[in-house]
């Protein structure tokens, strides 16, 4: 006994450095897996007040570029709405229902991240909002990401600048639908893999999310395809997708939240 | 006594705050950052309570994850290279760390160069392999290690020049 208690005593140094060194092994193995980052992420109180205060005056510098992020917006959605008469969709007969299964609450990204392997945002929405883990996150022009946790007041986001991420995407044209990763280069460029060879991609083609995750509607835009190659089983494509966002100058974006999903979990899992 | 915990607990504070609003947003060539807070630790008095030295180099290293959402990458890297520090400052120092005398304001400017040099590069190549975490991207890896450390390096000698006390 006296031995070990002399051991300790003797490496009490080097034990409380493996002790800590492990601690911190083991979170980061927790911030590897989906929504497991208990503790150490920022959507709390401290660092989420502080990222907060300073975006408030940090927004103020591009006030200019998103101003007409918004305008190009307003005027894609004003096109939308004096041309919708000749595009409704007759399936759709009780359109209240149609606009309903989708709850949208706009927020803002009040830290954004793309130089890491595997990129968090952070928005200033939280639970008072009712914003929950799971829900997508969209900006005008294309898919920002998922949330990964949700305090009071903040929320994180699983960019899909993140190589733990995965989304259901498709082809525009046809229905042919891979998943979407990142595999950590550029910020412009994210990869969908898994296309059946059948399907005729062509270099510009539209790439839009699939709607098969139920977290995020059918037909969000994604990127269009830069370039695709087969990958070595010679069975499926690999597709390199130029994305429409700028994911380096993203601050309005949109939380969307689909009402039906516990139905459809549900469904799924009987 | 007092006014040494105070000037710790700020700079601290300074360089938490620093790292995670003006230094993570630099970005230079798309992806290159500096991590300054290191200044913490390669600057901690050398006399000291060692488990203490190490448990605050935790404590900062786990502040910087929680501002920028990586894990504990932050926190591994910060305990290795605050466990680590007594080789590097024999290896540069000398017989000053020796007998204890050793004065970050008064030593040569080369030997703290090798010393910041050391660190820096250590902890950088361990941070950027447990955040990328695959070895089959090794060369991605050093890649972001070298420039993140030149950039870190340049910066932290930049900073102890220009906040050194004169003893004009």
């Amino acid at each position: 006994m006296q031995q070990i208690v002399n051991f300790i005593i003797r490496n009490k140094n080097f034990l409380l450095f493996l002790l800590l060194f492990s601690l911190s092994i083991f979170f980061i193995i927790q911030s590897h897996s989906y929504h497991k980052s208990k503790f150490i992420n920022s959507a709390n109180f401290l660092t989420g007040g502080i990222y907060n205060k300073v975006n408030n005056i940090n927004e103020y510098f591009s006030l200019k570029s998103q101003n007409k992020i918004l305008t190009e917006e307003n005027n894609r959605l004003k096109s939308l709405l004096y041309n919708y008469s000749n595009k409704v969709d007759t399936s759709f007969i009780d359109s209240t229902k149609f606009s309903s299964q989708y709850r949208f609450t706009s927020a803002n990204i009040i830290k954004n991240s793309y130089n890491l392997h595997n990129n968090m945002l952070l928005l200033n929405k939280g639970q008072n909002d009712s914003i929950e883990e799971d829900f997508g996150v969209i900006s005008s022009k294309g898919i920002i990401g998922i949330v990964d946790k949700s305090s009071t007041n903040y929320s994180t986001v699983i960019s899909i600048l993140s190589t733990t991420s995965q989304i259901s995407a498709q082809l525009k044209n046809t229905n042919h639908y891979g998943s979407l990763k990142w595999n950590g280069n550029s910020p412009e460029l994210v990869q969908l893999i898994d296309i059946q060879k059948v399907a005729p991609v062509k270099i510009g083609d539209t790439i839009i999310t699939s709607g098969r995750s139920s977290i995020f509607p059918k037909g969000i835009l994604i990127g269009a395809v830069q370039d695709f190659k087969l990958d070595d089983a010679e069975n499926f494509y690999t597709l390199n997708v130029k994305l429409f966002n700028d994911m380096t100058n993203i601050e309005h974006v949109h939380i969307i939240e689909n009402i039906d999903k516990p139905e459809i979990t549900n469904l799924l899992n009987e | 006594m007092n006014s040494v915990i105070s000037i710790h607990t700020i700079r601290f504070i300074i360089l938490v705050l620093a790292q995670a609003l003006i230094f993570n947003h630099i970005n230079f060539l798309g992806y290159i950052n500096p991590y300054p807070y290191l200044l913490f630790i390669l600057f901690y008095p050398v006399k000291n309570n060692r488990m203490l030295f190490i448990f605050l180099s935790f404590l900062l290293g786990l502040t910087v994850d929680m501002f920028l959402d990586t894990g504990g990458i932050h926190a591994a890297s910060s305990v290795l290279i605050a466990y680590a520090r007594p080789i590097f400052l024999k290896s540069s120092f000398g017989m000053i760390y020796e007998h204890q005398t050793i004065k970050f304001s008064a030593v040569e400017f080369g030997s703290k160069l090798t010393y910041i040099t050391f660190l820096t590069a250590i902890h950088h190549i361990v941070l950027f392999s447990l955040e990328i975490f695959s070895a089959s991207k090794i060369i991605l890896t050093l890649q972001r290690a070298l420039f993140s450390s030149i950039f870190t390096i340049l910066l932290c000698v930049l900073l102890t020049i220009i906040f050194s006390r004169n003893k004009a």
